[in-house]
């Protein structure tokens, strides 16, 4: 009851406005025997001072970011969030719509999404961007989609350095469907896709190949290289990126790329125990009419004023029914515009200084743990997250490191059964050189 | 009135947020990574200063409907008030601020948390277990169809490729059906808007592997023949399906287990008042019957030894549907709803949301068509028909004169066996006084369309902009910022 607005006065006056003696009579169509069964077991109602407090009560069940130094990875990243980027995505008015359906009461969101969508375009170095899917992981599968769609072909290679939870998102969503996805090896000494295998993979049935970048050990790919040998079998490269590091590293529009997904959680959004996420979402403009998702469109009103609103809708489920592009009918507006007042915020400059500052202090890291004996995996090129090799199982050291307030980690043993001694390290923009020390001085040897 | 874009206010040199100086070695980035990796330039992203920022986005900000501010009985989308107590929860640092990487010892409130809105949830459907991540309606749908799909499998039946589906469905459902490798059969509605038992039995074969019903109906009907419906899809080998967009209908009246559903997907961002953000972050959670358990995506909150842990072992999953354990911060607002309101507060929601769509209808019913007669549930079609006949101002000239009123129009031309359809969900947290004004003003554009039609082709003329041009928007698409 804590929510509805009518008196009991309210309720007597609409009743006896409907002829009605019991709101019971309203229900008559559903059967008794439903009814007889339907009440649920659930705990008292609580006031809100008392649900704060339960609340509160639980939340102090977790260890938070407040209170673990995380190094952790993964694809998500303890970035900071300037305050300005709170504030806009507070508001009631961003807030509490529905998808902006109806343009003349939505140019607020609507604009918002076009200058997201110009940001990923600019970011990315692609022609055209979505106005956001739920999460990268998603967005990879969306992609492969796309691309089965476009190439009318039904092979899909991931390689198999891609984040794990993105390649098996991917297949679920695509196996059911008719497409073989299938992973490409990595370089066992160098963590990156292993392109002779690749090379061998690629026939005539390749729909798409995906790579991260960089990819899910930290390793920057050779994208570029890559493009070359997925191009000349006909199919299309999908770069999957860490949004941030597009600060400091060469667009994937300029190494090939045809379509460009990625998760945007670093763009200004909390860890939040790994949800609400952003699907970023781009591509060239020759695939735009089969691109899933929400696109915002510029246009004019009646009397030739500016005016945005939803566009290419034909692609739609709601219109194309069974034979549309995806049955995606939202986006992750709130955390799209999250990722534009961030974007806003840090700027060229600002979001080159948070890379840069990434990198130094993950390679600060990754020297001090050389020197105490605690070996990097891989020996290629990295920015600000790398796998490192421990004693024993990973997960136990994740755990003792848990223990003395540092999140490290994921363990990558429960993926990659070889890496079982392994583990992933990042470092952010937030990261001191204090606390860099210490963990360091913790996981030596 | 038109905001220039932050592009247009952009110029060089200027900044918002400054890092602080290095405070580890800092080479050049050249000397860490190869150039070939690196930018050449840096991306063209607005240059703005901080109050400029904040005057953009508020006067943005400004040109939306919302509900705090504007009735919004946009139908099937329960575009009920999301209470602010939600947004503090969900802000503190114990649960946005939570890794998900953390090791379960770590995070216990947290996996209570969902263990507890899942058993809630289990409890409010009717259903043996339930999984938060899929990360929206449609994500939950497929989530359904792809566990009927390795249920099926399992069992080595895999004959099985039509999906039977009401001509009254929601888009999303042929699109979810398309991506399982399977096709549509549609089901046309009998002459009460109902499924007709008579015309299921024909479209039913072994052949079919699954058939999806929105219960109440998108025309706000109870299916009064669903514990038949299930018995003879069961019958002939297949699953049912529940699209629970309306389940703000049947909380503590029914339950969709009980009425012998297999799999059904609930919004969190509708029945349980999470915002919808203009278009997401939402969450659509599924629930399933025993049987189908074993399938649900990886990973579980398991019990293990006294405490809570994930179980990622599970062979028959589907797999993953989202890259961690779904919207989470969509399930703490949920989970301070459901014990804000209990089991009497959420069966008040359902009754004073039924009540409210009745009250509407029986009001209006007399001004515009009512294609199907008898009592609604949770929200109400009309038809603008006899209108668009007579006066020819359509649905649409009529949802966009209620904008000039301040009030947001409802669902048009959905479902799509309605000529000229309205489709109004009040929700419960409107008060009668507004229900009041939306009624006289309805009765007050009817009469308006059929005195000085030519008015109404105007509409809206109070709002930040005119009619939208959505035709050029598609046939020439503009879809990024670019220098003049």
């Amino acid at each position: 009851m804590a929510y509805v607005p009518h008196s009991d006065r309210d309720r007597a006056e609409m009743l006896a406005a409907l002829g009605l003696e019991s709101i019971e009579e309203l229900f008559a169509t559903i059967p008794a025997s439903l009814g007889a069964t339907a009440t649920p077991v659930l705990p008292e109602p609580l006031s809100e001072m008392e649900l704060l407090a339960e609340a509160d009560r639980l939340a102090a069940e977790n260890r938070c970011l407040d209170e673990l130094v995380c190094f952790a990875g993964g694809g998500i990243y303890d970035r900071f969030i300037p305050a300005i980027v709170t504030s806009v995505i507070s508001r009631p008015e961003f807030v509490t719509p529905y998808t902006p359906y109806q343009p003349e009461a939505s140019q607020g969101t609507l604009q918002a999404m076009f200058e997201y969508q110009t940001m990923v375009c600019e970011l990315t170095g692609m022609d055209v961007a979505n106005a956001s899917l739920y999460d990268g992981a998603t967005a990879l599968a969306e992609a492969v989609l796309m691309a089965t769609g476009a190439t009318g072909r039904h092979r899909a290679l991931l390689s198999g350095a891609l984040p794990p939870a993105a390649r098996a998102a991917t297949r679920t969503a695509c196996e059911a469907g008719g497409v073989e996805v299938v992973d490409v090896p990595w370089d066992d000494e160098t963590g990156r896709t292993d392109l002779d295998r690749l090379a061998e993979m690629l026939g005539g049935d390749v729909a798409c190949v995906a790579l991260g970048q960089p990819n899910g050990f930290g390793v920057i790919e050779e994208m570029s290289a890559a493009a070359r040998l997925v191009h000349d079998a006909g199919a299309l490269l999908i770069a999957m990126v860490e949004p941030i590091s597009l600060g400091v590293l060469a667009p994937p529009g300029k190494c090939g790329a045809d379509i460009v997904v990625g998760e945007g959680q670093p763009l200004g959004l909390p860890p939040g125990f790994g949800g609400p996420l952003l699907g970023l979402f781009a591509c060239r403009e020759e695939f735009l009419r089969q691109m899933p998702g929400r696109m915002v469109g510029r246009t004019v009103d009646a009397e030739g004023a500016t005016a945005y609103c939803l566009t290419l809708q034909t692609r739609e489920q709601h219109i194309r029914r069974g034979r549309a592009t995806s049955n995606i009918c939202t986006n992750e507006s709130l955390c799209a515009l999250a990722a534009a007042v961030y974007l806003a915020a840090l700027g060229p400059q600002g979001l080159r200084e948070v890379a840069t500052l990434s990198v130094h202090k993950a390679h600060y890291l990754r020297d001090l743990l050389a020197e105490a004996g605690v070996a990097q995996r891989f020996n290629e090129p990295f920015l600000s997250e790398f796998v490192v090799r421990v004693d024993g199982p990973a997960e136990e050291a994740v755990a003792d490191l848990c223990a003395q307030g540092y999140l490290v980690g994921p363990a990558l043993g429960r993926d990659y059964p070889e890496l079982e001694d392994c583990l992933l390290l990042a470092a952010t923009e937030r990261r001191t050189r204090a606390q860099i020390e210490g963990l360091a001085a913790a996981m030596g040897r | 009135m038109t905001e220039p874009t932050l592009f247009d206010i952009s110029q060089p040199g200027k900044r918002c947020t400054r890092m602080p100086a290095a405070d580890v070695p800092a080479p050049a980035l050249v000397d860490v990574v190869p150039a070939e990796h690196l930018r050449a330039e840096p991306p063209a992203l607005p240059e703005v200063t901080e109050p400029e920022i904040a005057r953009h986005y508020a006067r943005l900000a400004a040109q939306n409907f919302d509900v705090d501010r504007h009735f919004y009985p946009l139908g099937s989308c329960t575009m009920k008030y999301n209470p602010k107590v939600h947004e503090a929860i969900a802000a503190a640092a114990g649960w946005a601020r939570l890794h998900p990487a953390t090791p379960a010892e770590h995070v216990r409130g947290a996996l209570r948390l969902i263990r507890d809105v899942e058993g809630w949830l289990a409890e409010i459907l009717g259903m043996a277990a339930v999984s938060l991540q899929p990360p929206a309606g449609a994500a939950g749908e497929f989530t359904c169809l792809r566990i009927f799909r390795a249920w099926h499998d399992a069992r080595g039946d895999t004959g099985r490729t039509r999906v039977i589906v009401p001509d009254t469905a929601h888009g999303t459902n042929p699109a979810s059906v398309a991506r399982c490798g399977w096709t549509v059969t549609v089901l046309e509605s009998g002459p009460d808007g109902r499924v007709s038992t008579g015309t299921l039995a024909e479209a039913l074969g072994d052949d079919v592997a699954a058939m999806m019903l929105t219960n109440p109906n998108t025309l706000g009907l109870f299916e009064t023949n669903v514990l038949e419906i299930a018995a003879m899809v069961h019958d002939a080998g297949a699953l049912m399906y529940c699209d629970g967009a309306n389940l703000n209908a049947l909380l503590g009246r029914a339950r969709p287990g009980d009425m012998g559903f297999d799999a059904v997907q609930v919004n969190l961002h509708k029945t349980f008042a999470t915002p919808h953000g203009g278009g997401g972050p939402g969450a659509g959670p599924v629930g399933v019957t025993a049987a189908l358990e074993p399938f649900l995506p990886i990973p579980r909150v398991v019990e293990r030894d006294g405490a809570l842990a994930w179980d990622h072992d599970r062979p028959a999953s589907i797999g993953k549907v989202q890259a961690w354990f779904g919207n989470f911060l969509v399930a703490v607002r949920a989970w301070a709803y459901i014990r804000a309101n209990g089991a009497d507060g959420l069966r008040r929601v359902t009754e004073d949301a039924v009540l409210a769509a009745n009250y509407v209808r029986a009001a209006l019913e007399g001004a515009f068509d009512l294609p199907y007669d008898g009592a609604c549930m949770h929200e109400c079609v009309l038809s603008a028909k006899t209108p668009t006949q007579e006066t020819g101002v359509r649905a649409a000239e009529i949802a966009k004169a209620l904008l000039d009123h301040d009030i947001h129009p409802p669902t048009m031309y959905f479902p799509l066996i309605v000529d000229e359809a309205l489709m109004i969900e009040p929700t419960e947290t409107e008060s009668k006084r507004v229900l009041d004004r939306f009624i006289a003003v309805m009765l007050e554009i009817a009469r308006a369309a059929r005195e000085q039609p030519e008015a109404l082709h105007d509409a809206p003329t109070r709002t930040p902009v005119r009619r939208v041009d959505e035709v050029t928007a598609a046939r020439q698409p503009f879809l990024r910022w670019r220098p003049e």
